[in-house]
């Protein structure tokens, strides 16, 4: 089984590759990356004409929620992998909020086994820090890493105790684990539905400061630089935040940071309209939040972009406001958002690309987001030029909680290919 | 002239020319509670659902009764205050009672946007009766034609709203009615209260009260609620009405004319000390009054005509 993908432009930011070539796989892997390679005389060589289309590695998403197993009402890890593919995704992070938390070997090898099953991208799932996300008792961070995690996160919640969090970056260094920081300082942020703000002041909504973010960010900030043990920010949404991790990593901190589509794509004036949609967390924020986010993902502060997919059905979105579930889906619209940052040329095409590919690979510490020869073949081929119209009941996700309906978009991936394998093509 | 939504959802909905034409039309109306027989038969055949969510006893019973000098059938349902805890949505509800072919909804809940949910679903038209800190735009309304039976005009008048500004609905229908109809808006009250970005809404803020009423041509003290003493809000109700309170020393700072009103139910010796509660400036059963004609005039100007 060949496919040999013909005459695309080529951006592998790991080797700065930007140039038209030919890519050629066999068993899973990439054979041969050329100016001209002709197709082999065996049998069974599939041929994609990617004319036109840019070629990159398969794009990685280090932050979603597939919410199996618990709520596989919202998404199932079957369901979240045809929404990744969709969306030009090869490989995908799980959090571990599931019900059972992913705080122990069998639910990684749970999820694991549903994978290989069920799933048609690579699902790699992160481990908890703490025993069923309650900031108490760490993990067996060890046995986690064996059955298969990539990273332990308490993401949803932070790790309250900043001694409980010292002592679960120091544990997790003893395996060489990243650890993924969700910021929130949970007093400052109880019943907050939103960003505190004008808008909030309009609408009467309780805020959630910028603050309660930042706070919590100087703090996991402060245990790295004590532990040594590098730390990755989840979802950053304020231009606090992206000023806080700039100046760290001008201190030689081990920081990395993601943000969000989302937040680089709509404010908090989207929330007037009260649509559940727009309730996430951390909350929309301002404009100028939004600016920074934009200049940090420029300058390279932000090095990862991810979608944080967080599916829910009708049952928690629609409802009142307040009583709405916090979250988006993101898997279907993340890369097209972020081309909309190419096209206004806040980024290169090369650096948006490492953005999904090389920089999350980097953190997470995985053999992807790279193309060469021996390397396996996940690949994206996107057509930035092509102009769509967001419609979420299209989506392969079962969710439907997208803010972006009937948005205008340009650009998306027209195939997606895992190990070797079409999983995605825009044509069916 | 028509007015331009289905619904009264929020104040920032309705134009200058509007809010003219609701007060205008509540000058006709408030004659009819001064007959002996107090029923017109405009809304005759017309069912007015009260769904109120929160306990409220004044709003409810001014809408009830303004529905009635109308004619119309009005319907009171008092609901928990979550319909989550029942198991039955807001959405559901709400078709349920459209089911119904209502020909208007007077709703309250606790929760920002919830009228305008349903006003969005169903085609029945939605009054606000109040959403959480959102808004409350009938009181707006009535406020304003309170205060315009006294000062002839909100042009150019300047309103000091002292209290728990964040929670405060009425607070923010009055500021953005007062706003359009050319009245400049003060607050005042304890910082912890007041939204951080509340001049972001065209108004001044001025922490202390003495300062706050000096140019004041009507003052509005909103009610505290006292649990927000757990909240770390204020430290004790004697401090705060010692400092946020309206009594006869800071009154002395304030114009000989000024009006003082309340959305009641007062906190008496809380936010108002009692001595002033019975003197002319005070003009609280006046709102009450006027909130039945406002509530009528609002009545017929969505399912009258």
């Amino acid at each position: 089984m060949a496919l040999l993908i013909k005459k695309g432009r080529v951006i592998d930011p790991a080797s700065g590759t930007d140039d038209v070539l030919d890519i050629l796989i066999e068993d899973g892997k990439i054979k041969d990356l050329q100016k001209k390679i002709t197709r082999p005389k065996t049998a069974g060589v599939e041929q994609i004409d990617a004319a036109g289309l840019i070629v990159v590695p398969g794009l990685i998403d280090m932050h979603t929620h597939l919410r199996e197993p618990g709520y596989e009402y919202k998404e199932t890890i079957q369901t979240g992998s045809w929404a990744a593919a969709a969306g030009g995704f090869t490989t995908i992070v799980c959090m571990a909020n599931t019900n059972p938390v992913n705080d122990n070997a069998s639910v990684t090898n749970f999820i694991l086994d549903k994978a290989v099953k069920e799933a048609c991208v690579n699902v790699l799932p992160v481990g908890s820090i703490t025993k069923e996300l309650k900031g108490e008792l760490l993990t067996e961070i060890g046995e986690l890493k064996e059955a298969g995690i990539v990273a332990v996160s308490d993401d949803g919640v932070t790790v309250k105790s900043a001694e409980v969090m010292r002592r679960g970056l120091e544990y997790a260094r003893s395996f060489s684990v990243p650890v993924i920081c969700h910021c929130e300082e949970s007093d400052l942020a109880a019943g907050g539905v939103m960003n505190e703000g004008v808008t909030a002041t309009y609408l009467g909504m309780r805020g959630i400061p910028p603050l309660a973010e930042e706070i919590i960010i100087e703090r996991e900030i402060a245990l790295s630089a004590w532990t040594g043990q590098p730390v990755h920010i989840a979802h950053v949404s304020t231009a606090g935040s992206v000023r806080i991790i700039r100046e760290a990593k001008a201190r030689g901190i081990m920081v990395t940071a993601e943000t969000a589509p989302h937040y680089f794509s709509l404010t908090e004036d989207a929330v007037v309209s009260f649509k559940t949609d727009t309730k996430v967390n951390p909350p929309l924020r301002s404009r100028e939040d939004m600016a920074a986010v934009k200049a940090g993902l420029q300058d390279g502060t932000l090095d990862v972009i991810a979608s944080d997919h967080a599916p829910h059905s009708t049952l928690e979105k629609d409802v009142e406001f307040d009583n709405a579930a916090f979250g988006m889906i993101g898997l279907e619209t993340s890369l097209p958002l972020a081309l909309a940052l190419v096209h206004d040329g806040t980024l290169t095409l090369s650096q948006m690309v490492e953005k999904y590919t090389l920089n999350p690979a980097k953190i997470l510490q995985i053999d992807k987001g790279r193309l060469c020869p021996g390397a396996d073949a996940d690949i994206t081929l996107i057509d930035i030029d092509s102009e769509f119209t967001v419609d979420r009941d299209s989506f392969r996700s079962k969710s439907r909680n997208c803010p972006f309906h009937g948005w205008h978009l340009k650009g998306r991936a027209v195939y997606t290919i895992v190990s070797g394998t079409v999983a995605f093509s825009l044509k069916n | 002239m028509p007015l331009q939504h289905k619904d009264l959802i929020s104040i920032r909905d309705l134009s200058p020319d509007e809010i003219t034409l609701i007060l205008d039309t509540a000058v006709s109306m408030k004659e009819v509670s001064t007959r002996d027989i107090k029923k017109v038969p405009t809304l005759r055949g017309k069912t007015v659902i009260n769904l109120f969510f929160e306990p409220s006893t004044r709003t409810r019973t001014s809408f009830e009764i303004a529905g009635k000098r109308l004619s119309a059938d009005v319907v009171n349902i008092s609901a928990s205050t979550s319909s989550v805890v029942k198991g039955e949505t807001l959405e559901d509800t709400g078709r349920n009672l459209q089911a119904m072919n209502p020909d208007l909804l007077v709703m309250r809940h606790a929760n920002p946007g919830a009228p305008k949910m349903l006003a969005d679903l169903l085609p029945t038209p939605v009054l606000n009766a109040g959403d959480g800190a959102h808004e409350h735009p009938t009181q707006a309304l009535l406020d304003a034609f309170t205060i315009r039976e006294r000062k002839e005009q909100l042009q150019g008048l300047t309103v000091t709203i002292v209290g728990d500004i964040t929670h405060s609905r009425v607070a923010r229908s009055n500021i953005y009615l007062l706003q359009k109809m050319g009245a400049r808006v003060i607050v005042s009250g304890p910082r912890t209260m007041v939204p951080l970005f509340i001049e972001e809404l065209g108004v001044s803020f001025i922490p202390d009260i003495r300062e706050a009423v000096k140019e004041a041509d009507v003052i509005m003290m909103l009610r505290i609620q006292m649990e927000r003493q757990h909240e770390s809000l204020f430290p004790s109700i004697r401090e705060y009405a010692r400092f946020f309170g309206l009594n006869r020393n800071v009154l002395q700072k304030a114009k000989r004319d000024v009006l003082i009103m309340h959305p009641g139910p007062v906190n008496r010796g809380v936010e108002i000390s009692p001595d002033i509660l019975n003197t002319p400036y005070t003009i609280i059963l006046d709102q009450v009054t006027n909130g039945v004609a406002v509530r009528m005039a609002l009545m017929y100007l969505y399912i009258g005509r």
